[in-house]
Protein backbone atom coordinates (compact mmCIF):
# COMPACT_ATOMS: atom_id res chain seq x y z
CA UNK A 1 0.00 0.00 0.00
CA UNK A 2 1.25 2.99 -0.48
CA UNK A 3 2.07 6.26 2.35
CA UNK A 4 -0.93 8.10 0.50
CA UNK A 5 -3.30 5.29 0.29
CA UNK A 6 -1.89 4.48 3.82
CA UNK A 7 -2.56 7.96 4.85
CA UNK A 8 -6.20 8.20 3.71
CA UNK A 9 -6.88 4.60 5.40
CA UNK A 10 -5.63 5.78 9.04
CA UNK A 11 -7.78 9.05 8.71
CA UNK A 12 -10.72 7.32 7.17
CA UNK A 13 -10.59 4.47 9.81
CA UNK A 14 -10.18 7.65 12.99
CA UNK A 15 -13.14 9.48 11.61
CA UNK A 16 -14.91 6.33 11.42
CA UNK A 17 -13.75 5.26 15.28
CA UNK A 18 -14.58 9.06 16.86
CA UNK A 19 -18.15 8.73 14.77
CA UNK A 20 -19.01 4.93 16.13
CA UNK A 21 -17.60 5.64 19.82
CA UNK A 22 -20.29 8.77 19.77
CA UNK A 23 -23.29 6.72 18.10
CA UNK A 24 -21.96 4.18 20.73
CA UNK A 25 -22.28 6.93 23.49
CA UNK A 26 -24.71 8.64 22.63
CA UNK A 27 -27.16 5.43 22.63
CA UNK A 28 -25.94 3.58 25.51
CA UNK A 29 -26.66 6.36 27.70
CA UNK A 30 -23.53 6.56 29.40
CA UNK A 31 -23.38 10.00 29.48
CA UNK A 32 -26.60 11.72 29.44
CA UNK A 33 -28.29 11.15 26.07
CA UNK A 34 -28.97 15.01 25.55
CA UNK A 35 -25.03 15.53 26.23
CA UNK A 36 -24.19 13.50 23.62
CA UNK A 37 -27.10 13.27 20.59
CA UNK A 38 -27.16 10.90 18.17
CA UNK A 39 -25.53 11.51 15.09
CA UNK A 40 -28.33 11.30 13.22
CA UNK A 41 -30.01 14.17 15.33
CA UNK A 42 -26.83 16.51 14.71
CA UNK A 43 -26.65 16.28 11.30
CA UNK A 44 -30.75 16.85 11.23
CA UNK A 45 -29.74 20.03 13.60
CA UNK A 46 -27.14 20.91 11.10
CA UNK A 47 -29.38 20.49 7.99
CA UNK A 48 -31.93 23.07 9.44
CA UNK A 49 -29.20 25.47 10.45
CA UNK A 50 -28.06 25.59 6.97
CA UNK A 51 -31.35 25.90 5.32
CA UNK A 52 -32.53 28.66 7.87
CA UNK A 53 -32.27 32.21 5.88
CA UNK A 54 -31.89 33.72 9.42
CA UNK A 55 -28.68 31.56 10.07
CA UNK A 56 -26.75 33.54 6.87
CA UNK A 57 -27.58 36.55 8.69
CA UNK A 58 -26.40 35.66 11.80
CA UNK A 59 -22.95 34.53 9.80
CA UNK A 60 -23.06 37.78 8.10
CA UNK A 61 -23.02 39.69 11.13
CA UNK A 62 -20.06 38.16 12.55
CA UNK A 63 -18.19 38.22 9.62
CA UNK A 64 -18.96 42.29 9.32
CA UNK A 65 -17.84 42.53 12.67
CA UNK A 66 -14.69 40.54 12.54
CA UNK A 67 -14.20 42.17 9.18
CA UNK A 68 -14.68 45.50 10.50
CA UNK A 69 -12.29 44.41 14.01
CA UNK A 70 -9.32 43.17 11.17
CA UNK A 71 -9.28 46.21 9.23
CA UNK A 72 -9.34 48.79 11.94
CA UNK A 73 -7.12 46.72 14.22
CA UNK A 74 -4.72 45.90 10.86
CA UNK A 75 -4.44 49.37 9.40
CA UNK A 76 -3.39 50.14 12.99
CA UNK A 77 -1.44 47.36 14.03
CA UNK A 78 0.55 47.71 10.65
CA UNK A 79 1.15 51.62 11.01
CA UNK A 80 2.50 50.92 14.17
CA UNK A 81 4.65 48.40 12.70
CA UNK A 82 5.68 50.50 10.27
CA UNK A 83 6.69 53.64 12.52
CA UNK A 84 8.22 51.65 15.16
CA UNK A 85 10.44 49.59 12.85
CA UNK A 86 11.74 52.93 11.02
CA UNK A 87 12.94 53.97 14.47
CA UNK A 88 14.99 51.93 16.80
CA UNK A 89 14.81 54.68 19.86
CA UNK A 90 10.71 54.09 19.58
CA UNK A 91 11.03 50.71 19.00
CA UNK A 92 13.56 50.17 22.40
CA UNK A 93 10.91 52.47 23.73
CA UNK A 94 7.28 51.04 23.05
CA UNK A 95 8.16 47.12 22.05
CA UNK A 96 8.38 45.94 25.53
CA UNK A 97 4.43 47.44 26.19
CA UNK A 98 3.37 45.56 22.54
CA UNK A 99 4.39 42.43 24.09
CA UNK A 100 2.75 43.58 28.02
CA UNK A 101 -0.42 44.11 26.52
CA UNK A 102 -0.68 41.55 24.03
CA UNK A 103 -0.31 38.82 26.70
CA UNK A 104 -3.23 39.99 28.63
CA UNK A 105 -6.83 38.83 27.91
CA UNK A 106 -8.88 41.27 26.21
CA UNK A 107 -12.25 40.19 26.93
CA UNK A 108 -11.80 41.37 30.38
CA UNK A 109 -12.33 44.89 28.49
CA UNK A 110 -15.59 44.46 27.42
CA UNK A 111 -17.60 46.27 30.46
CA UNK A 112 -15.36 49.28 29.05
CA UNK A 113 -16.01 48.65 25.48
CA UNK A 114 -19.66 48.27 25.67
CA UNK A 115 -19.98 51.44 28.19
CA UNK A 116 -17.81 52.99 25.74
CA UNK A 117 -19.39 52.06 22.49
CA UNK A 118 -23.08 50.46 23.59
CA UNK A 119 -24.17 46.78 23.27
CA UNK A 120 -24.52 46.96 19.70
CA UNK A 121 -22.08 45.29 17.33
CA UNK A 122 -19.17 48.79 17.49
CA UNK A 123 -18.07 47.05 21.16
CA UNK A 124 -17.22 43.64 19.96
CA UNK A 125 -15.78 45.85 16.84
CA UNK A 126 -13.40 47.59 19.10
CA UNK A 127 -12.76 44.63 21.62
CA UNK A 128 -11.73 42.56 18.42
CA UNK A 129 -9.82 45.52 17.16
CA UNK A 130 -7.50 46.29 20.17
CA UNK A 131 -6.90 41.85 20.07
CA UNK A 132 -5.74 42.19 16.46
CA UNK A 133 -3.70 44.79 17.03
CA UNK A 134 -0.85 43.54 19.16
CA UNK A 135 0.11 40.11 16.91
CA UNK A 136 -0.47 42.60 13.89
CA UNK A 137 1.62 45.37 14.92
CA UNK A 138 4.57 42.83 16.77
CA UNK A 139 4.37 40.96 13.32
CA UNK A 140 5.03 43.98 11.05
CA UNK A 141 7.39 45.44 13.48
CA UNK A 142 9.37 41.91 13.23
CA UNK A 143 9.22 42.24 9.53
CA UNK A 144 10.09 45.66 9.28
CA UNK A 145 13.77 44.42 11.29
CA UNK A 146 14.17 41.55 9.40
CA UNK A 147 14.39 43.51 6.17
CA UNK A 148 18.02 42.95 4.35
CA UNK A 149 20.02 46.61 4.44
CA UNK A 150 21.44 45.33 1.42
CA UNK A 151 18.03 46.18 -0.52
CA UNK A 152 17.96 49.72 0.80
CA UNK A 153 21.22 50.34 -0.51
CA UNK A 154 20.46 48.90 -3.61
CA UNK A 155 17.59 50.97 -3.72
CA UNK A 156 19.45 54.07 -3.31
CA UNK A 157 22.12 53.16 -5.40
CA UNK A 158 19.64 53.09 -8.63
CA UNK A 159 18.00 56.52 -7.45
CA UNK A 160 14.84 55.32 -6.11
CA UNK A 161 12.67 57.82 -4.99
CA UNK A 162 10.39 57.61 -1.13
CA UNK A 163 7.65 55.83 -2.81
CA UNK A 164 9.39 53.46 -5.60
CA UNK A 165 11.47 52.18 -2.20
CA UNK A 166 8.16 51.73 -0.75
CA UNK A 167 6.97 49.84 -3.37
CA UNK A 168 9.65 47.81 -4.49
CA UNK A 169 11.83 47.20 -1.19
CA UNK A 170 9.55 47.90 1.62
CA UNK A 171 6.10 46.24 0.71
CA UNK A 172 7.41 42.98 -0.96
CA UNK A 173 9.03 42.51 1.60
CA UNK A 174 6.74 43.17 4.37
CA UNK A 175 4.04 40.99 2.56
CA UNK A 176 4.86 38.02 4.39
CA UNK A 177 5.10 39.20 7.65
CA UNK A 178 1.84 41.42 7.39
CA UNK A 179 -0.27 38.29 6.07
CA UNK A 180 1.20 36.12 9.03
CA UNK A 181 0.18 39.29 11.75
CA UNK A 182 -3.49 39.40 9.67
CA UNK A 183 -3.69 35.55 10.43
CA UNK A 184 -2.90 35.65 13.99
CA UNK A 185 -4.81 38.30 14.31
CA UNK A 186 -7.63 36.91 12.46
CA UNK A 187 -8.00 34.12 14.86
CA UNK A 188 -8.04 36.47 17.83
CA UNK A 189 -10.01 38.33 16.15
CA UNK A 190 -12.95 35.86 15.63
CA UNK A 191 -11.86 34.38 19.05
CA UNK A 192 -12.74 37.41 20.88
CA UNK A 193 -15.80 38.23 18.96
CA UNK A 194 -17.48 34.89 19.04
CA UNK A 195 -17.03 35.26 23.00
CA UNK A 196 -17.90 38.59 23.38
CA UNK A 197 -21.41 37.58 20.94
CA UNK A 198 -22.05 34.55 23.79
CA UNK A 199 -22.13 37.31 26.70
CA UNK A 200 -23.83 40.12 25.19
CA UNK A 201 -25.74 40.08 22.03
CA UNK A 202 -28.54 39.70 20.25
CA UNK A 203 -26.71 38.69 16.80
CA UNK A 204 -24.23 36.98 15.20
CA UNK A 205 -23.00 32.99 15.73
CA UNK A 206 -21.77 33.09 19.13
CA UNK A 207 -25.05 34.49 20.27
CA UNK A 208 -26.86 31.33 18.74
CA UNK A 209 -24.53 29.26 20.28
CA UNK A 210 -25.59 30.94 23.91
CA UNK A 211 -29.09 30.35 22.58
CA UNK A 212 -29.07 26.92 21.90
CA UNK A 213 -27.05 25.98 25.62
CA UNK A 214 -29.44 28.22 27.23
CA UNK A 215 -32.48 26.19 25.73
CA UNK A 216 -30.58 23.28 26.04
CA UNK A 217 -30.67 22.24 22.63
CA UNK A 218 -27.68 20.12 22.30
CA UNK A 219 -27.67 19.13 18.50
CA UNK A 220 -28.20 22.55 17.34
CA UNK A 221 -25.23 23.65 19.20
CA UNK A 222 -23.29 20.77 18.19
CA UNK A 223 -24.01 21.86 14.44
CA UNK A 224 -22.98 25.98 15.40
CA UNK A 225 -19.79 24.89 16.53
CA UNK A 226 -19.01 22.66 13.28
CA UNK A 227 -20.13 25.38 11.18
CA UNK A 228 -17.96 27.76 13.46
CA UNK A 229 -14.93 25.62 13.13
CA UNK A 230 -15.17 25.14 9.50
CA UNK A 231 -15.76 29.02 8.90
CA UNK A 232 -12.85 29.77 11.13
CA UNK A 233 -10.39 27.06 9.58
CA UNK A 234 -11.45 27.39 6.31
CA UNK A 235 -10.12 31.28 6.77
CA UNK A 236 -7.05 30.60 8.60
CA UNK A 237 -6.31 28.41 5.67
CA UNK A 238 -7.15 31.04 3.17
CA UNK A 239 -4.17 33.60 4.25
CA UNK A 240 -2.14 30.98 5.38
CA UNK A 241 -1.60 30.21 1.13
CA UNK A 242 -2.10 33.53 0.38
CA UNK A 243 1.07 33.82 3.18
CA UNK A 244 2.85 30.86 1.13
CA UNK A 245 2.51 32.30 -2.18
CA UNK A 246 3.98 35.54 -1.49
CA UNK A 247 6.92 34.34 -4.47
CA UNK A 248 9.94 34.88 -2.53
CA UNK A 249 9.94 38.70 -2.46
CA UNK A 250 12.78 39.57 -0.67
CA UNK B 1 25.20 59.18 24.94
CA UNK B 2 27.25 56.81 27.53
CA UNK B 3 25.98 53.00 27.15
CA UNK B 4 23.97 53.19 30.35
CA UNK B 5 22.40 56.23 29.54
CA UNK B 6 21.46 54.85 25.90
CA UNK B 7 19.70 52.07 27.46
CA UNK B 8 17.99 53.85 29.99
CA UNK B 9 16.43 56.33 27.65
CA UNK B 10 14.01 53.99 25.93
CA UNK B 11 13.20 52.52 29.24
CA UNK B 12 12.44 56.07 31.03
CA UNK B 13 11.00 57.04 27.72
CA UNK B 14 8.24 54.55 27.62
CA UNK B 15 7.61 54.98 31.44
CA UNK B 16 7.04 58.80 30.77
CA UNK B 17 4.71 58.32 27.90
CA UNK B 18 2.37 56.07 30.48
CA UNK B 19 2.60 58.47 33.23
CA UNK B 20 2.05 61.17 30.53
CA UNK B 21 -1.08 59.36 29.04
CA UNK B 22 -2.19 58.97 32.86
CA UNK B 23 -2.00 62.99 33.76
CA UNK B 24 -3.91 63.60 30.27
CA UNK B 25 -6.77 61.37 31.34
CA UNK B 26 -6.85 62.96 34.98
CA UNK B 27 -7.12 66.66 32.95
CA UNK B 28 -9.18 65.39 30.39
CA UNK B 29 -12.10 63.91 33.01
CA UNK B 30 -11.72 66.93 35.51
CA UNK B 31 -12.71 69.35 32.66
CA UNK B 32 -15.36 67.33 31.44
CA UNK B 33 -14.34 66.16 28.33
CA UNK B 34 -14.10 62.81 28.59
CA UNK B 35 -17.44 62.04 30.64
CA UNK B 36 -16.45 60.60 34.02
CA UNK B 37 -19.30 58.02 34.03
CA UNK B 38 -17.45 56.66 30.82
CA UNK B 39 -13.88 56.66 32.50
CA UNK B 40 -13.26 57.28 35.82
CA UNK B 41 -10.04 59.11 37.02
CA UNK B 42 -7.13 57.73 37.12
CA UNK B 43 -6.90 59.40 40.70
CA UNK B 44 -9.69 57.27 41.99
CA UNK B 45 -8.85 53.88 40.14
CA UNK B 46 -5.88 54.02 42.48
CA UNK B 47 -7.87 54.62 45.09
CA UNK B 48 -10.26 52.07 44.38
CA UNK B 49 -6.80 49.27 43.99
CA UNK B 50 -6.79 48.67 48.18
CA UNK B 51 -10.49 47.96 47.97
CA UNK B 52 -9.95 44.81 46.24
CA UNK B 53 -7.66 43.71 48.92
CA UNK B 54 -10.00 44.14 51.58
CA UNK B 55 -13.36 43.83 49.99
CA UNK B 56 -12.91 41.89 47.16
CA UNK B 57 -10.30 39.31 48.10
CA UNK B 58 -7.98 39.79 45.12
CA UNK B 59 -5.24 37.51 46.38
CA UNK B 60 -7.35 34.49 47.09
CA UNK B 61 -8.85 35.12 43.40
CA UNK B 62 -5.13 35.26 42.29
CA UNK B 63 -3.94 31.60 43.55
CA UNK B 64 -7.38 30.54 41.98
CA UNK B 65 -6.73 31.90 38.40
CA UNK B 66 -2.96 30.74 38.98
CA UNK B 67 -4.13 26.94 40.42
CA UNK B 68 -6.28 26.95 36.80
CA UNK B 69 -3.52 27.67 34.88
CA UNK B 70 -0.64 25.63 36.93
CA UNK B 71 -3.38 22.59 36.18
CA UNK B 72 -3.99 23.07 32.62
CA UNK B 73 -0.04 23.60 32.36
CA UNK B 74 0.41 20.50 33.89
CA UNK B 75 -1.86 18.54 31.38
CA UNK B 76 -0.14 20.59 28.60
CA UNK B 77 3.37 19.15 29.50
CA UNK B 78 1.92 15.61 29.59
CA UNK B 79 -0.64 15.51 26.74
CA UNK B 80 1.48 17.59 24.67
CA UNK B 81 4.80 16.38 24.76
CA UNK B 82 3.47 12.80 24.69
CA UNK B 83 1.38 13.62 21.51
CA UNK B 84 3.95 16.00 19.29
CA UNK B 85 6.68 12.79 20.61
CA UNK B 86 4.07 10.24 19.16
CA UNK B 87 3.69 12.45 16.16
CA UNK B 88 7.53 12.11 15.59
CA UNK B 89 8.11 8.71 16.61
CA UNK B 90 5.68 7.07 13.84
CA UNK B 91 5.86 9.35 10.51
CA UNK B 92 2.67 7.73 9.23
CA UNK B 93 0.51 9.50 12.27
CA UNK B 94 2.45 12.63 11.50
CA UNK B 95 1.58 12.62 7.86
CA UNK B 96 -1.71 11.70 8.67
CA UNK B 97 -2.61 13.96 11.79
CA UNK B 98 -0.18 17.32 11.65
CA UNK B 99 -2.46 19.50 9.69
CA UNK B 100 -5.50 18.38 11.36
CA UNK B 101 -3.86 19.63 14.86
CA UNK B 102 -2.64 22.61 12.74
CA UNK B 103 -6.46 22.90 11.62
CA UNK B 104 -7.34 22.72 15.81
CA UNK B 105 -5.37 25.26 16.50
CA UNK B 106 -7.16 27.69 14.11
CA UNK B 107 -9.85 26.54 15.52
CA UNK B 108 -11.66 28.83 18.43
CA UNK B 109 -12.12 25.74 20.43
CA UNK B 110 -13.00 28.02 23.56
CA UNK B 111 -16.47 28.82 22.38
CA UNK B 112 -17.21 25.15 23.06
CA UNK B 113 -17.48 26.54 26.97
CA UNK B 114 -21.20 25.87 26.96
CA UNK B 115 -20.52 21.98 26.02
CA UNK B 116 -18.14 22.19 29.07
CA UNK B 117 -20.60 23.38 31.14
CA UNK B 118 -22.89 20.76 30.74
CA UNK B 119 -20.62 17.61 31.01
CA UNK B 120 -18.27 19.15 33.63
CA UNK B 121 -20.60 21.45 35.22
CA UNK B 122 -19.72 25.34 36.01
CA UNK B 123 -16.82 25.34 38.17
CA UNK B 124 -12.84 25.03 37.72
CA UNK B 125 -12.90 21.94 35.81
CA UNK B 126 -14.55 23.41 33.04
CA UNK B 127 -12.02 26.31 32.82
CA UNK B 128 -9.00 24.06 32.79
CA UNK B 129 -10.07 21.25 29.92
CA UNK B 130 -11.60 24.10 27.95
CA UNK B 131 -8.09 26.02 28.23
CA UNK B 132 -6.30 22.88 27.89
CA UNK B 133 -7.96 22.18 24.90
CA UNK B 134 -7.38 25.06 23.26
CA UNK B 135 -3.34 25.21 23.82
CA UNK B 136 -2.89 21.38 23.44
CA UNK B 137 -2.32 22.04 19.61
CA UNK B 138 0.45 25.01 20.10
CA UNK B 139 2.04 22.26 22.54
CA UNK B 140 2.54 19.51 20.07
CA UNK B 141 3.32 21.49 16.95
CA UNK B 142 6.04 22.76 19.30
CA UNK B 143 7.23 19.31 20.34
CA UNK B 144 6.99 17.83 17.39
CA UNK B 145 9.20 20.87 15.33
CA UNK B 146 11.51 20.59 18.28
CA UNK B 147 12.21 16.81 17.48
CA UNK B 148 12.29 17.18 13.61
CA UNK B 149 14.52 19.84 13.70
CA UNK B 150 16.88 18.02 15.59
CA UNK B 151 20.12 17.03 13.51
CA UNK B 152 19.45 12.93 12.35
CA UNK B 153 23.50 12.54 13.06
CA UNK B 154 22.90 12.67 16.84
CA UNK B 155 20.45 9.67 16.68
CA UNK B 156 22.91 7.79 14.64
CA UNK B 157 26.06 8.63 16.47
CA UNK B 158 24.02 7.12 19.55
CA UNK B 159 23.04 4.10 17.43
CA UNK B 160 26.92 3.63 16.85
CA UNK B 161 27.26 3.63 20.43
CA UNK B 162 24.89 0.72 20.50
CA UNK B 163 22.41 2.84 23.00
CA UNK B 164 18.96 1.10 22.73
CA UNK B 165 15.81 2.98 21.02
CA UNK B 166 14.71 4.54 24.54
CA UNK B 167 18.32 5.67 25.28
CA UNK B 168 18.38 7.58 21.90
CA UNK B 169 15.23 8.98 22.85
CA UNK B 170 15.79 9.71 26.28
CA UNK B 171 19.58 10.76 25.80
CA UNK B 172 20.03 12.23 22.79
CA UNK B 173 16.61 13.21 21.08
CA UNK B 174 14.92 14.69 23.79
CA UNK B 175 17.12 16.88 25.62
CA UNK B 176 17.75 18.30 21.74
CA UNK B 177 14.41 18.92 21.36
CA UNK B 178 13.97 20.49 24.79
CA UNK B 179 14.64 24.44 23.47
CA UNK B 180 11.48 24.08 21.20
CA UNK B 181 9.43 22.11 24.00
CA UNK B 182 10.02 24.74 26.55
CA UNK B 183 8.92 27.41 23.45
CA UNK B 184 6.13 25.48 23.38
CA UNK B 185 4.81 24.89 26.80
CA UNK B 186 5.28 29.01 27.48
CA UNK B 187 3.15 29.45 24.63
CA UNK B 188 0.37 26.98 25.67
CA UNK B 189 0.29 28.71 29.20
CA UNK B 190 -0.31 31.86 27.49
CA UNK B 191 -2.81 31.00 25.93
CA UNK B 192 -4.17 28.83 28.86
CA UNK B 193 -4.11 31.99 31.05
CA UNK B 194 -5.32 33.74 28.32
CA UNK B 195 -8.98 31.94 28.12
CA UNK B 196 -9.08 30.88 31.66
CA UNK B 197 -9.66 34.78 32.69
CA UNK B 198 -11.91 34.77 29.68
CA UNK B 199 -13.82 32.38 30.58
CA UNK B 200 -13.96 32.95 34.50
CA UNK B 201 -15.01 36.52 33.18
CA UNK B 202 -17.67 35.17 30.76
CA UNK B 203 -19.24 32.30 33.38
CA UNK B 204 -18.03 33.68 36.57
CA UNK B 205 -16.88 30.53 38.36
CA UNK B 206 -13.97 32.55 40.60
CA UNK B 207 -10.92 34.31 39.80
CA UNK B 208 -9.68 37.35 38.49
CA UNK B 209 -11.95 37.15 35.16
CA UNK B 210 -14.81 37.17 37.60
CA UNK B 211 -13.72 39.66 39.41
CA UNK B 212 -14.08 42.27 36.64
CA UNK B 213 -17.50 40.62 35.71
CA UNK B 214 -18.70 41.57 39.31
CA UNK B 215 -17.36 44.76 39.92
CA UNK B 216 -18.84 45.83 35.99
CA UNK B 217 -21.98 44.40 37.01
CA UNK B 218 -22.25 46.23 39.71
CA UNK B 219 -21.68 49.60 37.99
CA UNK B 220 -18.64 50.08 40.39
CA UNK B 221 -16.27 52.14 37.94
CA UNK B 222 -13.55 53.06 39.81
CA UNK B 223 -13.29 49.22 41.07
CA UNK B 224 -13.50 48.14 37.54
CA UNK B 225 -11.05 50.00 35.96
CA UNK B 226 -8.83 48.68 38.96
CA UNK B 227 -9.60 45.17 38.70
CA UNK B 228 -8.38 45.41 34.82
CA UNK B 229 -5.12 47.13 35.67
CA UNK B 230 -4.57 44.14 38.27
CA UNK B 231 -5.14 41.50 35.53
CA UNK B 232 -3.00 43.35 33.40
CA UNK B 233 -0.23 43.58 35.92
CA UNK B 234 -0.61 39.96 36.54
CA UNK B 235 -0.44 39.18 32.52
CA UNK B 236 2.69 41.40 32.75
CA UNK B 237 4.08 39.43 35.72
CA UNK B 238 3.33 35.43 34.20
CA UNK B 239 4.74 36.88 30.89
CA UNK B 240 7.83 38.22 32.05
CA UNK B 241 8.58 34.64 34.68
CA UNK B 242 7.22 32.57 31.87
CA UNK B 243 9.83 34.16 29.88
CA UNK B 244 12.62 34.37 32.94
CA UNK B 245 11.79 30.26 33.05
CA UNK B 246 12.15 29.61 29.21
CA UNK B 247 15.62 31.18 29.16
CA UNK B 248 16.37 29.64 32.10
CA UNK B 249 15.25 26.06 31.45
CA UNK B 250 16.85 26.30 27.45
CA UNK B 251 20.52 27.08 29.32
CA UNK B 252 19.86 24.45 31.65
CA UNK B 253 18.97 22.09 28.98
Amino acid sequence: MSDRAQVFAIRLITVLAVLILWEIIARSGLLYRDVVPPLVEIGAALVTLLSSADTYGHIYWTAWEVAAALSIGGIAGIAAGIVLGTNDFLRRSYEPYLYYFGATPKLIFFPIMIMWFGIGPSSKIALAGVTCFFPIALSTLSGMRGINPVFLRVGKTFRANSWQTVRKIYLPAMRGPILTGLRLGLGLAVVVTLLAETKLSNQGLGHLVIQAFTIFDMPRMYALLLTIFVFAIGANVLLARLEGGQGGNA
Amino acid sequence: MSARASKLAPIATGLATILAVIVLLEILIGIDVIDRFLMPPPSDVFVALPRLFTDENVVPRFFVTAGETLAAGLLLSIFGIAGGALLFRFVILRRSFETWVAALAAAPIVLSYPLFLVIAGRGSATVVLVAFLAALPAVILKTLEGFSQTPGVYALVGKSLNASRWQIFSKVMFPAALPSIFVGLRLGLLVAMLNIVGMEFLINTGGLGQLVNELSERYDLAATYAAILCVILVSVLFFTATEWLERRLRRVA
